[in-house]
């Protein structure tokens, strides 16, 4: 060993002792640095802590469904997944956004717009960024758990609605709240969230959206979920029953395939409407994941109007079918008196111009009185009638009988339709009344025009004697609006004897008579335009052609349905609408006979059928739902047994 | 010639110090990993505590003036093995510094600031005058430059940053001139944007992101701002063992290693950062004062050297975790979870040890 160490103990004391108040107050400084996250700023960092840790993933409450009169689902929901976005960090989502876009195959613009669209929302509540998630974005989404943390899937209940476009106009359809909706509701919707959109799913909104609940989970750093902190339950939609027949509205949407127009059948005694068609429908179900701009586009461009809701909105002339009012108006006012007859030589000249009766150029009516003119719908008396009546009259009658009104079915969007007078044409044109105008109007032609609701209201109304029920579709609705209309017992009796004639006295209705069945109506050919311009249109030409129409009822008193149907450019009412109307109303009668003799019928089979599909795909959502989810949907009182479990 | 020294001579105040760090490292390191993947891992760390006291031990025995000796051979051999890891080493986490003995891998670099500690002893114990000059200061600076380059060539900042305070502290003792000082830290300043441009962009990146945190939300500025999440959440009493949130949620990265006290600031509050930094401190001070009681130059370079090194790692991994340094991946001396740092601690306080029991032999 050298010695190169020897003898050398001079130690540097005091840079030594300068080493160790270097240390004492390196430690010190680092020790303040703890002092300040700590002790000042640990509140701050507490809840930075706890917003890392905690998150809030919503529980949608499903919708109420939707039965039928006897129960039968008619909407129904079954169990998705909708893909959020979690919006605490901003930087991150800005890195992310592109991959996400990719990933899940939705437009960045898009995505960038909703995202802009939906900034004023609390950053910790996450927006639904794709509503229905394939099985390729769920790979995608758990793929990217630990690198995109910003994805979180939600189990949502989706609207099913049974196929074809079934109810379609009826039940409405849901989709996402607009902003108008979200206004209007004082923050009890948020962007993203569903509502009904049209028909009884806006109608009764209120009733059917439950409330959502809230879960607070613990997430790890890489977004897995570690554990329950708190679960504030969903509470579902109320579950609603329809008047709605399924057997009849089954028979109506199949007299209306492939046709343009609509069905109401309704009970007259209670208001109760068995079935309501309208077509074209669009699918709901299409509605029922978010709608492509495309898809809309589309439905709104076409021509045929599917969206467009015939039964409370096709306002059309009624054609003959408005010579109910014209004989309820003559009887009521002895104006002209009961026994006025007329000779029907097939046209009739007003004046100065000729008004031609339907049979013009096959033969004559000759002279009718107002029953045959009911049975046989000859034009040439009503137009008689009309002239002598004046056009104030009919239109206090129309109104009285509930025409030019809203009927208040529980449907959005009703229209009144229309029933002329001086003073309307008046107020919104600026001119007299023509007198020719009246002529028309005694036909169910010229400007008065009626929704096939308020047909069949007002004929039901007028067989029950005036007594008059608010058309709904909801079974136990709390108040049925009532109106009595005075009607003299001749009048009731004169016009629905009249009625009875046209389908079983070889009217223009008698080819749809039923056996054993009181089965009254009317018949409407409505012209589209006028019959010079259709001549020289061509008379080919399927868009000019008259819309069918067909009012009907039985019993002949009191009865218990009443039907409208409209099929536009349909042709003769007694041959495209009267046999469908007669269809639901023979299918109403052997349901009631069967029912009353007990027997098992078809419908039963079909019925109990159901009910098994129904419990199946009970079961199989079941097996989907999460369990915390299926608690979420269990009536309350079991809900507090599993919660306290 | 001299006599073995006795049981009694060994600082045992030194070694309590160690042994309570070492218990609260491997107390949180469980607490930090117990329910992951990574189950188990105190063991492991009890384990390398255990080999490091016995090589301590050893190394405590053999004369330091015996070592100091071999020191030309050592510093050569520190090289070639530094050259070695280059050529052959194992990369892991994107880094060649490993070499497999044994079935374990080890960090060379470790290993090599033992060696300079040990070399930069014998240099400076081999300065005669009280002034160091300033030829003695660039031979100096030379003998640690060749290593730290080839550390850096890993790359490993952290280890090759560690070897400056033993410069500069070794300097400071051998009589650097103030002027000299002076002069060191304005060339400095102004090769401050030459270390920028042989900096890897990782490390720019972590220095930017400690410059401007919120640029950098899921890179090191993420560490950084989940490890104050971490020690803020904690509060003075902190969220009890096992309790935190940040740290059994993972939040913290790495945090049964280079986080650590992250992990331990969270759980255990302000009092038990005041617990670990008092003992740190207590760590430091005693080596100083081991120093001080040095029976020549070169035992007391050789701990200040040690001091010099270990202090550093604390200040630099501890300012980490509040935020107040960028990342730079130095492990907190005995409480960090690892096998060449810890092996590294324990080797260099045998040195110190070495020290203090042949202060009275003549």
């Amino acid at each position: 060993m050298s010695y190169w160490f020897r003898n050398d103990s001079r130690l540097p004391q005091e840079r030594l002792a300068a080493a160790s108040y270097v240390i004492v107050g390196m430690l010190a400084i680092l020790l303040l640095g703890f002092w300040k996250l700590q002790v000042v700023d640990s509140d701050k960092y507490g809840q930075l802590a706890e917003r890392n840790r905690v998150r809030s993933i919503p529980i949608i409450a499903p919708r109420g469904r939707m039965l039928d009169r006897d129960g039968r689902v008619l909407v129904d929901n079954y169990p998705s997944f909708s893909v959020l976005l979690l919006r605490d960090d901003p930087a991150e989502i800005e890195k992310n956004l592109p991959g996400i876009a990719e990933g899940l195959g939705l437009s960045l613009d898009d995505l960038k717009e909703q995202l802009n669209n939906t900034r004023n929302l609390p950053k910790f509540q996450p927006i639904v960024i794709k509503p229905e998630a394939s099985p390729a974005d769920v790979a995608f989404i758990e793929s990217h758990r630990a690198d995109i943390p910003l994805l979180e899937m939600l189990m949502v209940h989706r609207r099913r609605y049974l196929p074809g476009g079934f109810m379609a106009h009826a039940s409405g359809y849901v989709g996402e709240v607009s902003e108008q909706q979200i206004e209007s509701s004082n923050g009890r919707l948020r962007p993203g969230d569903i509502a009904g959109k049209s028909g009884l799913e806006r109608q009764y909104n209120d009733l059917l959206v439950g409330t959502d609940g809230m879960r607070r989970v613990i997430v790890n750093s890489v977004g897995k979920e570690m554990g329950r902190l708190s679960q504030q339950e969903a509470i579902p939609g109320k579950q609603i029953q329809l008047t709605i027949d399924y057997d009849l509205q089954q028979i109506a949407e199949e007299g209306l395939a492939g046709k343009k127009g609509a069905i109401v059948a309704l009970d007259p005694r209670s208001g109760e409407v068995l079935a309501y068609v309208s077509r074209p429908a669009p699918d709901p179900n299409d509605f029922a994941i978010r709608i492509s701009k495309e898809q809309w586009q589309r439905l709104n461009e076409d021509p045929d109007r599917p969206l467009l809701n015939r039964g409370i909105q096709a306002q059309l002339a009624p054609g003959s079918t408005f010579k109910i009012v014209m004989a309820t108006a003559m009887l009521e006012s002895n104006v002209p008196p009961e026994n006025f007859t007329a000779f029907c030589p097939g046209a009739a000249t007003f004046y100065g111009r000729q008004f031609k009766c339907w049979v013009y150029g096959h033969g004559s009516h000759g002279v009718v009185n107002l029953h045959n003119a009911i049975v046989h719908s000859c034009d040439v008396f009503f137009y008689n009638v009309g002239q002598r009546m004046g056009i104030d009259r009919i239109s206090k009658y129309a109104k009285l009988l509930g025409l030019g009104a809203r009927t208040g079915v529980d449907l959005p969007s009703e229209d009144t339709g229309l029933v002329p007078s001086e003073e309307w044409v008046q107020r919104v044109f600026h001119r007299k009344w023509y007198p020719g105008e009246t002529i028309s109007v005694s036909i169910g032609q010229g400007a008065v025009t009626v929704t096939p609701m308020q047909l069949a209201y007002m004929a039901g109304g007028l067989a029950s004697g005036g007594d008059y029920k608010q058309p709904h579709l909801l079974k136990d609705a709390q108040t049925v609006g009532e109106k009595h209309v005075e009607l003299s017992e001749d009048t009731v009796e004169q016009v629905t004897m009249g009625l009875y004639g046209v389908v079983n006295e070889g009217g223009t209705a008698g080819a749809v008579r039923l056996q054993g069945i009181e089965f009254c109506g009317k018949t409407g050919t409505a012209q589209t335009i006028g019959a010079d311009a259709k001549a020289r249109y061509g008379k080919g030409e399927k868009k000019f052609k008259d819309n069918a129409w067909f009012v009907g009822f039985a019993p002949r008193r009191n009865p218990e349905i009443a039907v409208s149907v409209l099929v536009e450019e349909g042709g003769h009412g007694g041959v495209a609408g009267a046999p469908i109307a007669r269809d639901i109303i023979r299918a109403y009668y052997d349901k009631k006979n069967k029912k009353n003799q007990g027997q098992i019928t078809a419908e039963d089979q079909r019925y109990n059928l159901k009910k098994g599909d129904e419990k199946q795909t009970a079961e199989a959502s079941k097996a989907i739902l999460k369990p915390e989810e299926a608690v979420a949907i269990l009536p309350t009182s079991e809900k507090k047994k599993a919660s306290a479990e | 010639m001299k006599e073995a020294p006795g049981t009694r001579d060994y600082d045992w105040w030194l070694l309590v110090i160690l042994a309570a760090i070492c218990t609260i490292g491997v107390l949180e390191i469980y607490s930090a990993t117990h329910g992951s993947a990574l189950a188990g891992m105190h063991m492991k760390q009890i384990r390398w505590i255990a080999i490091g006291t016995v090589l301590m031990l050893v190394l405590s025995r053999l004369d330091y003036h015996v070592i100091m000796d071999q020191a030309p051979w050592l510093y050569i051999a520190g090289l070639a093995a530094l050259v070695a890891v280059l050529a052959v080493g194992h990369t892991r986490f994107g880094a060649k510094r490993w070499i497999p003995v044994l079935g374990e891998f080890l960090q060379v670099s470790e290993l090599v600031k033992l060696i300079i500690i040990i070399v930069l002893a014998r240099f400076f114990a081999e300065v005669r005058s009280d002034e160091l000059s300033l030829q003695d200061l660039i031979k100096a600076g030379l003998l640690v430059g060749l290593p730290l380059a080839l550390i850096l060539k890993q790359p490993d900042l952290g280890t090759a940053l560690v070897l400056m305070p033993m410069l500069i502290v070794g300097a400071f003792l051998a009589g650097l001139q103030w002027k000299h000082a002076t002069v060191i830290v304005v060339i400095g300043i102004l090769m401050l944007p030459v270390g920028w441009h042989f900096m890897k962009p990782y490390q720019k990146e972590r220095v930017t992101s400690f410059l401007h945190p919120e640029e950098d939300a899921k890179g090191s500025g993420y560490q950084v701002l989940q490890s104050k999440i971490a020690v803020g959440s904690g509060g003075f009493w902190g969220k009890g063992f096992g309790n935190g949130s940040q740290n059994q949620l993972g939040y913290i990265p790495v945090r049964y290693s280079d986080f650590i006290m992250s992990a331990w600031a969270e759980e255990q509050g302000f009092k038990g950062v005041l617990v670990a930094l008092g003992l740190y401190m207590a760590l430091l001070l005693r080596l100083v004062q081991n120093a001080q009681r040095a029976k020549d130059r070169a035992g007391m370079f050789l701990v200040m050297g040690v001091t010099a090194a270990l202090g550093f790692h604390v200040l630099v991994n501890v300012a980490m975790v509040i935020g107040a340094m960028p990342v730079t991946g130095i492990p907190l001396p005995l409480m960090s979870y690892g096998g060449s740092a810890t092996l590294f601690v324990f080797l260099a306080i045998g040195l110190v040890m070495n020290v203090r029991l042949r202060r009275f032999v003549n």
